[in-house]
């Protein structure tokens, strides 16, 4: 029972922090289409500059701080690698993205000679708390919480307000959109923003869990977000969210079982399933393309 | 009121407009006809500044306008329903009409009653996603979206393609209707018989330039129009 009770918290938790990098994914590829292959780098960066920011500065400055620049950061990246590729084809775009992905990881080893950072620990948020008998950090607790306001409050802004509505239409078509007098590329520097910001909560819940960070950090929870992405549908941010939390949880069984080393088997395997099978995901628009 | 003066654009690697001059006056239906491929979409598109020309001049009210940014031409005042309607499908009817005001910063009830009055099954359907709707209520919607902007001039693309006639002889009188509440407007078609009964001014446009032009009846009883675009 208490062993049953850690494997779920813990799956919990993880899945939401896999649900906020998730959503960065499917929001990109809603509105552009694009597998933003640079974003679990993005929350690798978030990680260093809050490595860096907290060694100078006091946590309630250095946090806010690091969000701040993670989200210029992925505005940068869209204006600077994206947006000269808008009317080039789609393949140009991902190994833009591709591209990107790898220039931040080898400035980060560059950055930090390829050591591992200490990343700090965080007041509260690390501290230890006792549930039905399972000792676990406050963040396990504070993740799933976080998240699920984080989406509410996404939801609310995509839905009833109008930055909310040009998505949804730019989301659907460009060219129409511009005739409404929308500006797509502010448009799309939005999502961007967005994604970046969710990216930056999750990799402080993320981090907090491990003692350090390298520059590969951001690769295989970007790749698990993805996967999570694909599995709810890619487009559609419930699909994310839920897809998120289900991969999470299967994680976490399976690192508590005898078979663990196989757990990102499992990930992938299930990743090569759903594009077999059910290529549009849990909830995924049906497969029209842009025309 | 929009004026065009030696309009070249290039499309898809050719001259799809090779150098065109036309008028549109304040308060005019004015049709632009012509078959499939002579550059009629091409020039609206230009104008709504969803192309940037080769070459060439395009002012309104006597301001060059010419390749300036879409949502600066919309809130200039020229608004483009574009081919095939493009309502966005899962927005519902009232957020289409909103997203039509999208630049506008003042109340939009009052136009908002306006386009309910001019087309009631879209109040009734304000609910509905758009992409539930007829073809004909879908065109209602692109032309109630285009109005929501509060347009000087409308640039309507084909609006009757894809339409049963009927449906088609009801959009013709909303163009009108439109027109007599005050809005300008430049209208492209296929149907050269129902364009040339409704236009005051009419151009025929042929392989990117303009080869004739007169009053919309006139053009409807010369031989060689007759002969080309009405069968």
């Amino acid at each position: 029972m208490q062993y049953a009770v850690s494997i779920l918290l813990s799956g919990v938790s993880l899945g939401g922090q896999y649900a906020l990098i998730a959503i960065g994914y499917t929001m990109v590829y809603g509105i552009l289409r694009l597998i933003n292959f640079a974003h679990g780098d993005v929350f690798m960066v978030a990680g260093l500059i809050m490595v860096y920011l907290s060694a100078a500065l006091p946590l309630p400055v250095a946090a806010p701080l690091m969000i701040i620049l993670t989200v210029a950061l992925g505005f940068l990246i869209e204006r600077a690698a994206y947006k000269p590729l808008r009317s080039a084809p789609r393949m140009s775009v991902m190994i833009s993205a591709i591209g990107v992905s790898y220039l931040l990881q080898n400035t980060a080893t560059y950055v930090t000679g390829g050591l591992p950072q200490m990343y700090p620990s965080l007041p509260f948020l690390s501290e230890n708390i006792t549930i039905l008998g399972t000792s676990t950090k406050w963040v396990t607790i504070v993740t799933p919480f976080l998240v699920v306001a984080l989406v509410v409050v996404l939801t609310q802004l995509i839905n009833h307000t109008k930055v909310g509505m040009a998505m949804r239409a730019v989301a659907k078509d460009f060219e129409t959109s511009q005739l409404m007098g929308i500006k797509i590329n502010s448009v799309i520097s939005v999502t961007f923003i967005i994604g970046s910001l969710l990216a930056a909560v999750g990799s402080m819940l993320y981090f907090t869990n491990y003692s350090s960070i390298v520059p590969l950090s951001g690769t295989l929870p970007g790749l698990r977000a993805f996967v999570a992405a694909v599995f709810g549908g890619i487009g559609s941010i419930p699909g994310a969210v839920v897809g998120a939390f289900l991969i999470g949880i299967c994680e976490s069984i399976i690192k508590g079982s005898p078979w663990s080393i196989f757990s990102d088997a499992f990930t992938f395997a299930l990743l090569i399933v759903i594009l077999v099978v059910k290529p549009t995901g849990l909830f995924g628009e049906k497969a029209t393309d842009k025309v | 009121m929009l004026k065009i003066e030696d309009l070249r654009v290039n499309y898809g690697g050719i001259e799809a407009v090779k150098g065109i001059s036309f008028e549109v006056p304040e308060g005019e239906i004015v049709t632009l006809i012509g078959a499939n491929g002579a550059g009629k979409s091409t020039t609206l598109r230009t104008i709504a500044g969803l192309v940037k020309p080769a070459s060439g001049r395009i002012t309104f009210q006597g301001e060059e306008i010419t390749g300036l940014s879409p949502d600066r031409i919309v809130s200039k005042g020229i608004t483009l329903v574009p081919e095939g309607r493009h309502v966005f499908p899962d927005l519902t009817v009232l957020e289409n009409l909103k997203i039509g005001a999208y630049l506008r910063r003042d109340s939009i009830e009052e136009d908002l009653n306006k386009v309910y009055n001019l087309f009631p099954r879209l109040k009734e359907r304000s609910w509905q996603a758009a992409g539930t709707l007829s073809g004909g209520e879908q065109q209602m919607l692109a032309v109630g979206r285009a109005l929501m902007s509060r347009p000087r001039v409308m640039m309507m693309d084909e609006p009757s393609l894809g339409l049963a006639p009927l449906v088609v002889k009801g959009i013709f009188d909303i163009i009108k209707e439109v027109n007599r509440q005050g809005v300008t407007i430049l209208l492209i078609e296929q149907n050269a018989n129902m364009a040339l009964h409704t236009a005051n001014t009419a151009y025929v446009l042929e392989t990117g330039r303009l080869i004739m032009s007169g009053a919309g009846k006139e053009l409807l009883a010369n031989e060689d129009v007759k002969k080309a675009y009405l069968g």
